[in-house]
């Protein structure tokens, strides 16, 4: 299997641990992936309420660039899979399709509107196939229960995620964590907001869905939460210090990008897969693993 | 169909334990498509007279059945129970963010006084005109897409910034407020609704919105409140009312983009609060200093993408027209 790699600006920015465990877990995998050529951001939705034209022809030159490679897309980023589908899906429009290759046309690129891009957790369940992936997973997570966090992105709106045709991505994390052996600690606010996307215009608020969530999971004695968003994971795990300080509690949840969560499960080293980089220790958890 | 309603039922007024929130079940037999509002009014008729839910006109147009099916707000007359059963059975619990009055009846006021905090009448600004105000037909045709709220309350009931802040807003309020900024009666007599514009670009407005598309799930009139707060940062940008963080957020995630191709995470965070802002700037350094030991901090050094020229014609060919007339920070209404 091979993919036109779509990693993101955060992949390699500020959750730098995200990339290569997600190239390791998918080379063990047997997935071959190879970067779209000077791929560009999303917009991540942000420059879309500033600028949505922009913002869209941005995501039709990555897919223009894609479909030069003959290669369907994959992406390791839950914003990214949300602002590309959510481009796609007004690119349907085949006026606004065609402005938007009018923009493209000097580079010589025109993109045809029938790509699909799609996250690595749709990826293992639609394409690859969970059997596949259980038979690679020689080191089962018995001892750890993980809470699933999916974030905004990959869940809303429906409509322009195909979530009608394809509804068991509103339950991929869930059946990837007991496929690993972990227990499911499931949660109400695993849909919900992480606060991210408000950090620099309403940090008390931001903080206060770090708090809320993480909190939540940490009470229900859960050992880990993962995620398929690398901003969900800055905001989870880089911030929750400062929001267990305003929640005036201690949290300490360790938080796993979904890369990390399969390469633990097929045996791959806590280092190899960056957990020394996050901000919340996952030492107690890798004690966990160690005790077999 | 048989089917088991599971009901989250409380009356804070109760003197024993009734008082606190519990779960309590009702096995039904229904036709597969009736609704889950027939379903719990068959409960109350057959099983259980006490249970109190809202509702009138049972399609979808009076805005009084809104709870959450499932975990997620709707209106409960235009959900039909085929569509929603999970291995049997279908929870229903009362709208989120208002306080429970009883069973399923929430208190609407906080949701009223938000409508009213966006002052929801028009405003001419300056002279009235001297005959009858003509309005064109796309104009009204795209505020039809808004006044199609029926006040349900559902996008109030999930969305994610009220569950932790009562002050902000909120989708239905500011969608309300997109209502009046995007007609051309209100405001001066370019149609630009200055002093609204102002106000919805203050702490508790537009800016503190996360984006999370809660609010267009689960509207059941598709007014998408998200997208209309979306369009007026759009048009407070536009009328001058920039100088704050999310104003500044967009402005520097742009720029970063059109300019190099990517998102510069370092120096982002930084424009965003204000290069001179010092405290918030210091507010950051335990979490930049955290990030940096763990080897965590974006490149100091932000590089750009191959072929940025190329991205660079994009963003200068897609720029929308010049702006309205530019306007101060400060308000010229006092």
């Amino acid at each position: 299997m091979k993919y036109a790699f779509f990693p993101g600006c955060v992949s390699q920015g500020g959750a730098p641990e995200l990339y290569p465990a997600a190239r390791l877990v998918c080379s063990r995998m047997g997935i071959e992936l190879e970067e779209i050529p000077g791929w560009t951001c999303t917009g991540a939705g942000v420059i879309q309420e500033k600028n949505q034209l922009f913002g869209d022809t941005l995501n039709a030159r990555n897919f223009a660039k894609a479909e030069q490679m003959g290669l369907p897309i994959l992406t390791i980023c839950s914003t990214c899979q949300g602002v590309m589908s959510q481009a796609n899906h007004r690119m349907r429009n085949p006026e606004y399709l065609a402005e938007i290759n009018s923009h493209l046309a000097e580079e010589g690129l025109e993109y045809s509107g029938n790509s699909e891009p799609k996250h690595l957790l749709w990826i293992l369940i639609e394409d690859y196939g969970l059997d596949r992936l259980g038979a690679l997973v020689t080191r089962p997570l018995n001892e750890l229960k993980i809470a699933p966090f999916y974030g905004c992105y990959i869940v809303r709106p429906t409509e322009a995620l195909d979530i009608a045709d394809h509804p068991e991505r509103q339950q991929s994390l869930e059946m990837l964590i007991e496929l690993l052996g972990a227990t499911l600690v499931d949660f109400e606010g695993k849909t919900r907001c992480c606060g991210f996307p408000i950090l620099t215009i309403n940090q008390r608020n931001s903080m206060a869905m770090v708090g809320k969530h993480t909190s939540e999971v940490k009470d229900l004695g859960a050992d880990a939460m993962v995620t398929p968003c690398p901003l969900c994971h800055l905001n989870l795990d880089g911030f929750q210090p400062k929001a267990a300080s305003q929640a005036r509690r201690s949290i300490d949840l360790p938080i796993l990008h979904m890369p990390q969560l399969i390469g633990l499960a097929m045996g791959i080293s806590p280092g190899e897969l960056g957990l020394k980089r996050h901000i919340v220790s996952t030492g107690p958890l890798e004690v966990k693993l160690r005790r077999r | 169909m048989d089917v088991t309603i599971r009901v989250k039922r409380q009356d804070p007024e109760a003197e024993d334990e009734r008082r606190l929130p519990y779960w309590e079940e009702f096995p039904v037999t229904i036709a597969d498509n009736a609704t889950v509002l027939d379903a719990l009014i068959q409960i109350r008729e057959d099983n259980d007279g006490t249970l109190s839910l809202r509702c009138s006109c049972r399609s979808a147009i009076c805005g009084s059945c809104a709870m959450r099916i499932n975990g997620h707000a709707g209106l409960a007359c235009k959900t039909i129970v085929n569509s929603v059963v999970q291995d049997g059975v279908i929870t229903v619990e009362p709208a989120g963010v208002m306080p429970v009055m009883k069973d399923l009846v929430v208190n609407f006021d906080m949701f009223w006084e938000k409508i009213e905090a966006v002052d929801p009448y028009l405003k001419h600004m300056g002279r009235e005109p001297e005959g009858e105000y003509i309005v064109s037909n796309d104009a009204m045709l795209h505020l039809s897409g808004v006044t199609a709220c029926i006040m349900c309350g559902a996008c109030v009931s999930d969305c994610t910034v009220l569950e932790v802040d009562p002050t902000f807003l909120g989708p239905a309020a500011l969608a309300k407020a997109y209502r009046f900024t995007a007609d051309p009666r209100d405001g001066d007599a370019e149609g630009v609704s200055m002093e609204r514009l102002w106000a919805l670009s203050e702490p508790t407005g537009i800016w503190d919105c996360t984006r999370c598309n809660e609010c267009v799930q689960a509207c059941p009139k598709g007014v998408a409140p998200m997208d209309r707060i979306m369009a007026i940062r759009e048009q407070a940008i536009q009328a001058g009312y920039d100088n704050n963080n999310g104003a500044r957020h967009t402005d520097a995630f742009t720029e970063s983009v059109g300019h190099s191709g990517r998102l510069d995470e370092l120096r982002l965070p930084i424009k965003s609060v204000g290069m001179m802002n010092l405290p918030a700037l210091m507010d950051y350094m335990p979490v930049a200093f955290r990030a940096m030991r763990r080897g965590k901090m974006p490149p100091i050094m932000h590089k750009n993408v191959d072929n940025v020229e190329a991205v660079r014609r994009i963003f200068n060919r897609t720029q929308p027209e010049p702006a309205a007339p530019q306007v101060s920070n400060n308000s010229p209404f006092g």
